[in-house]
């Protein structure tokens, strides 16, 4: 779900540039130094998981979990989209430095509303149906979200470009089926397996 | 699958430091994304690709590189002609291209392979250690740092926890299809892989404490810039500047 290089506009790459980097700092701010091997590591089990193609019907898609990650990291999960986004380009040269503003805001905007979505419902004694429903909610929401910002930026760019943002953003309706589903299955897997990890425990 | 198969290239490129790398290619990779003059995206492609060729890149990695970068370029062409106004210049049927739609293509064509070509001569032939010492060196903040090498160290790991997985399910007779059953397997699994990484996660840090960490990030080699290095660096600076001096001084590229 990310733009390649040379097609926005510069005031766009500008633009997501300029957000990215607000919540980068946000993120890194509440941040603290002892979780930092915890973020970095879910960042990589992030990664590898977004490497999993689901079939959809006669096609098949990976999955992108931008949902996920806001509910269970928060503010953090922009950082971590943005190392997700670095590792990419620098692996498998998908997009590049001028992109990685824009990509992970549109990707990482998505994921904060999720946070604040599916807060309220997270207990350590489990979820019940609203709070299910918050996690599939978040999860699809996210990918059309992020799909809806994806088109917006290549409508900015060009008038040419409206058609294709279209394209994408339609696209990606059956993904974001498939990851509201993974979304609140993965969450409810994890209250009933390791609540710790979505709601830490307070330490001293 | 999670290898860095470029970094084994042992060109003068590959050894040249990466920080003059980094900011070479940010620098040149800003000013082919805001150029609007054709003679400026066609000279930027023709340089970047001296510069892969001098990075001395294995061809098979290089072209797979491509067509997936361009597989994007070519829908691009397919509908971007057709839906921007303007001039006509072809028209079959219903679909009329025009000289402002094909314009446009043709730029993001140039642009985007232009700015890959730089990526893959200068970033890919660094790997993740001297990747991270040259971010810390370019004063990117330090937490932003770390979260980037212990992901880039831990991606294999996890990338193993992965292929199990795999494995376990094949051995199962796990067959995917469009149901719920098979998404809920891949969310379990997502789950397990979350678990795996914060369960390593919290040996790591224990082991870190007990090595004295402090949060400081210490370098195994120094970086240092050798006269090799400078010459680069103001080689890129020298090309870097031309482009933009093209782009933005009126009647020099006419």
């Amino acid at each position: 779900m990310h733009i390649s290089e040379g097609i926005l506009s510069p005031e766009i790459l500008l633009a997501g540039a300029a957000g990215t980097a607000i919540g980068i700092s946000i993120g890194l701010r509440s941040l603290e130094n002892k979780d930092i091997p915890k973020v970095a590591l879910l960042t990589s089990a992030f990664f590898v998981a977004s490497l999993i193609h689901v079939p959809i019907g006669p096609s098949s898609s990976h999955l992108v979990l931008n949902g996920l990650m806001g509910i269970i990291l928060g503010w953090e999960a922009f950082p971590a989209i943005f190392v997700g986004l670095a590792l990419q380009a620098v692996l498998f040269q998908f997009g590049g430095l001028t992109t990685l503003g824009i990509n992970t805001f549109n990707m990482a905007a998505p994921a904060i509303i999720s946070y604040y979505i599916t807060r309220p419902f997270l207990r350590r004694e489990g979820m019940g149906a609203v709070g299910l429903l918050a996690c599939a909610a978040a999860g699809g929401g996210s990918i059309m979200l992020s799909a809806l910002l994806v088109t917006l930026s290549l409508a900015m760019s060009g008038e040419g470009l409206e058609a294709i943002g279209r394209l994408i953003f339609v696209v990606h309706i059956p993904v974001a089926i498939i990851e509201a589903l993974i979304a609140a299955f993965t969450v409810n897997f994890l209250l009933r397996l390791r609540p710790d990890i979505i709601i830490p425990e307070k330490t001293v | 699958m999670i290898r860095t198969p470029l970094t084994a290239a042992n060109s003068l490129i590959q050894l040249t430091d990466t920080r003059i790398k980094l900011l070479s290619a940010a620098g040149f990779s800003t000013m082919v994304a805001c150029t609007k003059t054709l003679e400026v995206a066609v000279v930027a492609l023709a340089t970047s690709l001296c510069m892969v060729i001098l990075a001395g890149l294995p061809a098979r990695q290089l072209f797979s590189r491509l067509i997936t970068a361009n597989l994007f370029i070519l829908a691009i062409w397919c509908i971007t002609p057709f839906t921007t106004p303007g001039h006509v210049v072809i028209s079959t049927w219903i679909f009329k291209a025009s000289k402002e739609g094909l314009v446009q293509a043709l730029f993001i064509t140039l642009r985007c392979n232009a700015i890959l070509f730089v990526n893959l001569a200068l970033l890919s032939t660094s790997n993740p250690f001297s990747l991270a010492y040259a971010l810390l060196a370019l004063r990117v903040p330090l937490k932003l740092v770390h979260l980037f090498f212990f992901s880039w160290r831990y991606l294999h790991v996890l990338n193993k926890e992965y292929e199990r997985a795999q494995i376990m399910l094949k051995t199962r007779g796990f067959d995917p299809g469009t149901n719920l059953h098979t998404y809920k397997t891949y969310a379990y699994l997502v789950g397990i892989l979350l678990i795996k990484g914060y369960d390593r996660a919290n040996r790591v840090h224990k082991a870190m404490l007990c090595r004295g960490f402090n949060g400081t990030f210490r370098p195994f080699h120094r970086l240092h810039l050798g006269s090799k290095d400078s010459i680069l660096g103001i080689i890129m600076f020298l090309l870097i500047t031309m482009l933009a001096a093209m782009e933005w001084i009126p009647d020099l590229h006419r």
